[in-house]
């Protein structure tokens, strides 16, 4: 292991410019070949055989034919299939957006007012994330079941609806939002808002103004965090959707397991992973719109 | 304007109390439901048998309440299942975390101070396995593993290994993510003063550099073990037939569900939050009472 010494010799740098640091320690480049090598192995090796497969044909019970067969990707253009990518998408849209409304102004509650309690409301949304999610949706489950509490004093059967399977994304995902949103708005400088008021800025304006732009990489990332794994769920859907609101993971996981057909699978979750890279760059494109015309 | 900020502020309170009721409401559920009882046709059919050691097709809806038993917490104790899969569920996520604690370690030393030229093709790659939705990944492994076996014999079959293999893809870049940002934060002035006074590279990296890396390291370990621990979907496909605690849980979801699991998943809970109150304890002492560091910390758990 050695310290590349990257600047030229302290004495060249002595007399000119006395601010800049006569050598910058590094650890060696290296180190970073077995993480390297390990992600391209066994990430990217996955990756190249899943769509080896998506072009293969399914000629008998586990036999497969490979080749270049565009007959997988034909399938996933069904009608059905592109339905359930819809509601994927859409179900996943939604429920960022319920996550964003639902989460944002506890960020912001968080950053702005709690001063020393900080600890403690990171705590209290920290703690449930640590139980099992399986638990946490079958608890969902008994809360939204049409005999339990809300069913029978309500009046409400929630329970295998759309509303069920969205809240129990919201539910599950909420953390993911707000803790990179709170710890954005915890840098945010709150004299900069007192000073908008000064200038008689609304609070409304305020805000959009100042504090969203300024903590829109927090933002950005936060509902991306939730969006992504929306797409690809897999376990609320088949647990509070009851299989009437199946995502586009499950039926990916059904080629695998029930109906044996792997390469139909494989061209599923290239397509899902094609759609995702299409509604992520657009997303970006419009999320950093504004900053970009602004400076 | 002051009555004005101090109404919103009171909005914002109640919206952030409802919230948190919403947060913690399956939680309280998930423990009241752990004291529930059989249900009463059930009971009134098994007359004199200990009601926990009825299997979950005997005991009726127990997603309603039937009435209080406390008898499920010894039953999940000596349930033949559960405890075999929780252990495993913590070996793996052990491995795995420290196998991506090291690695994510090694790639953040090497990749912080890189020109960005050269660290963006593997940055690219650390991104995409992030962002890679992981039933994609799940099924990929599946296929990979399987062709990986069949082509070189020695290569682990289906089964805890390679649960082991799958989750580093994942938690190396993420333990990689949350190191390299903490060390890029920390600035290298240090460094360059123990290199000065004639430290190596190796005793510099441990009395210097990892020293102050730690709480980074540590929070990476713990968030790689949460994740690793309750990850059901990469394990689901990759299992071949050893069952971790997820998997466990997620077939008595779906085919029948004991309260011994709630009362299992309640001493969990209890664990965890005895832990942490003497972390915070413990850090709290170190550093004099303040607990900013503390909280940041906590932050840092979430980025």
């Amino acid at each position: 292991m050695t310290l590349d010494t990257a600047a030229p010799a302290p004495e060249a740098n002595a007399s000119g410019a006395g601010r800049r640091r006569s050598f910058k320690p590094r650890y060696p480049a290296w180190l970073a070949l077995p993480s390297l090598a390990y992600q391209i192995f066994f990430f990217l090796g996955a990756m190249s055989i899943l769509v080896v497969f998506s072009f293969a044909t399914q000629t008998g019970f586990n036999e497969i034919t490979y080749g270049f067969s565009l007959e997988q990707y034909k399938a996933v253009l069904d009608p059905t299939y592109l339905g359930i990518f819809v509601r994927t998408l859409a179900m996943a849209a939604g429920g960022t957006l319920l996550t964003v409304i639902i989460g944002y102004p506890v960020a912001y509650w968080m950053a702005r007012y709690l001063g020393d309690k900080k600890l403690i409301a990171l705590l209290l949304i920290i703690v449930p994330f640590w139980t099992s999610f399986l638990i946490r949706t079958y608890a969902l489950k008994i809360i939204l079941d049409s005999n339990g509490f809300v069913g029978q004093t309500l009046h409400l059967d929630l329970m295998y609806s759309a509303w069920a399977v969205g809240i129990g994304l919201v539910y599950n995902y909420l953390p993911l939002f707000i803790l990179p949103v709170f710890s954005s708005l915890e840098r945010m400088d709150w004299t900069l808002i007192e000073a908008a008021n000064d200038l008689s800025a609304k609070p409304f304006s305020a805000f959009r103004q100042v504090t969203l732009p300024l903590t829109l990489p927090g933002f950005v990332t936060g509902a991306l965090l939730v969006f992504i794994p929306m797409t690809g769920e897999y376990v609320v859907p088949a647990i509070l959707g009851g299989g009437k609101y199946v995502f586009i993971g499950n039926v990916i996981g059904d080629a695998f397991n029930s109906a044996q057909n792997p390469p139909f699978g494989s061209a599923l979750a290239i397509s899902l992973m094609l759609a995702l890279s299409i509604f992520v760059a657009l997303y970006i494109l419009v999320a950093t719109k504004e900053e970009r015309f602004g400076s | 304007m002051a009555r004005n900020s101090n109404r919103s502020k009171t909005g914002f309170s109640v919206w952030a109390v409802l919230v948190f009721i919403f947060l913690w409401l399956p939680i309280a559920v998930m423990v009241l439901f752990a004291f529930n009882q059989p249900s009463a046709s059930s009971l009134a059919s098994n007359p004199g048998v200990d009601p926990c050691s009825l299997p979950a097709t005997q005991i009726g809806n127990v997603s309603v309440w039937n009435g209080f038993t406390t008898c499920w917490f010894p039953a999940a104790l000596h349930d033949p299942t559960y405890i075999p899969a929780i252990i495993t569920s913590a070996q793996i996520a052990f491995i795995a975390a420290a196998v991506s604690v090291v690695l994510g370690l090694m790639a953040a030393l090497a990749l912080a101070r890189m020109k960005p030229r050269a660290r963006i093709p593997f940055d690219i790659l650390v991104y995409l396995t992030l962002v890679v939705p992981e039933i994609v990944i799940a099924v990929a492994s599946l296929i990979f593993f399987v062709q990986a076996h069949n082509a070189v014999p020695f290569f682990p079959q289906l089964g805890f290994w390679t649960i082991v293999l799958g989750q580093i893809v994942f938690n190396s870049s993420l333990t990689m993510l949350i190191i390299r940002a903490r060390f890029v934060g920390m600035g290298d002035t240090l460094e360059e003063a123990a290199f000065d006074l004639g430290a190596g590279p190796l005793a510099t990296f441990r009395q210097v550099t990892l020293p102050r890396l730690m709480p980074a390291v540590f929070s990476a370990f713990l968030l790689s073990f949460t994740f690793s621990f309750d990850d059901y979907v990469l394990p689901a496909f990759t299992n071949g037939t050893t069952n971790t605690w997820p998997i466990v849980l997620y077939s008595a979801v779906r085919f029948g569900i004991t309260p011994a699991v709630n009362a299992l998943a309640t001493m969990m809970l209890l664990l965890t939050v005895a832990a942490i109150v003497i972390t915070v304890v413990i850090m709290r002492r170190s550093r004099g009472g303040s607990t900013d560091g503390v909280a940041k910390n906590f932050a840092a758990l979430g980025v």
